[in-house]
């Protein structure tokens, strides 16, 4: 009787656990590391940055990013000439396979406006990488403080 | 080979003597060295307590000059940890360095906010504001260049091009070296430390 019910649970759990990963999309054969957020007082914009690992065999292309935290993520990169800086919009970066892309202060970076919430550092801002072919990855950035030079690890 | 270690010695010592002295009469700047190039310095603005100062509120200071504005979450920041950790590198002498940013956006850039921005990156970074006139004169006699962009969303959100060099000027005003994004952090370190010595 007991063993039958293990059984029982066990097939539910199971059940539940296919149904859940159903739900969500596909995650692609990439990690990210040193995920962290420069934090900006006034509910200013604030950049996010990371470096994204691809492990699979094809080109990966991250094509947009959000966050529950913030109306508007977008990838931007900063020009920083000798004589002067500027920032242009991003349509899409190419992770090549096998090797991995930093997001990085004077680089590339996800621009975050308009705050849900007050953002302090400490916090940690969970932020939906989408990349072309459907597949998603939900990373957890850590905010750290404006003067930061990024994360230590 | 043994009776050519002595004289090449003292050849060594020789050159490092004459190197050494030649540092002395004329600092060897790590920066561009842009002494004569561009005029003294010379603003009427408001600084980030809402108290309007001139040039002379820093005279005897080493200035770094900076333009930029608050909503440049990116360049700005990354500027502004530069000198932040070369002024923690100084230590006491850091007391002589006053880093002041001047906004290129002062629309948005109101005293409080621009107070805010500066003080989360170190003390000792001084923001300035005034009026759309006083800020396009001082860029323009420094030759600095800044336009603001087309909105780039819903929210009316815009971003400013903007020249990214610092501009050191010494204790009496003059501009002396000029730091670019290129520039490291030592090398901003080493010509700092020659200014702070100068009296």
């Amino acid at each position: 009787m007991t063993a039958l019910r293990q059984l029982a649970r066990t097939l539910a759990c199971t059940g539940l656990i296919a149904a859940s990963a159903a739900a969500t999309a596909a995650t692609p054969d990439a990690h990210v590391e040193h995920a962290w957020i420069r934090w900006l007082p006034a509910n200013l914009p604030v950049a996010g940055y990371a470096t994204i690992v691809n492990d699979g065999d094809g080109t990966l292309r991250l094509a947009s990013a959000s966050s529950p935290d913030y109306t508007s993520v977008m990838l931007h990169r900063s020009r920083l000439a000798q004589s002067d800086s500027t920032m242009v919009m991003v349509e899409h970066l190419d992770i090549p396979a096998h090797a991995s892309v930093k997001l990085a202060p004077g680089g590339y970076h996800l621009m975050l406006t308009h705050a849900q919430r007050p953002i302090r550092p400490g916090d940690k801002v969970p932020i939906t990488l989408s990349f072309a072919d459907g597949t998603t990855l939900q990373v957890d950035f850590s905010v750290l403080p404006a003067n930061s030079s990024g994360p230590a690890d | 080979m043994h009776h050519f270690r002595f004289p090449f010695r003292w050849l060594l010592l020789a050159v490092a003597t004459v190197l050494f002295s030649a540092c002395a009469v004329h600092p060897q700047w790590q920066l561009d060295n842009i002494q004569g190039h561009l005029p003294e310095l010379k603003f009427q603005l408001t600084n980030d307590l809402g108290q309007p100062v001139t040039a002379a509120n820093y005279h005897g200071k080493i200035v770094l000059l900076y333009f930029g504005y608050t909503h440049c979450p990116d360049v700005c920041p990354l500027t502004l940890v530069h000198l932040h950790t070369v002024l923690q590198k100084m230590g006491k002498a850091a007391a002589d360095v006053r880093v002041l940013f001047v906004t290129v956006d002062p629309v948005r850039d109101t005293v409080p906010v621009l107070h805010q921005y500066v003080t989360a990156f170190d003390p000792r970074i001084v923001g300035l504001t005034g009026t759309q006139d006083a800020i396009a004169q001082l860029a323009k006699r420094y030759r600095a260049f800044y336009k603001p962009e087309t909105p780039n969303d819903k929210a009316g959100d815009y971003d400013v091009t903007h020249s990214s060099a610092i501009y050191v000027f010494n204790r009496e005003g003059q501009a002396q070296v000029l730091a670019t994004p290129g520039s490291t952090n030592d090398e901003i370190f080493h010509d700092l430390e020659i200014l702070v010595k100068q009296s």
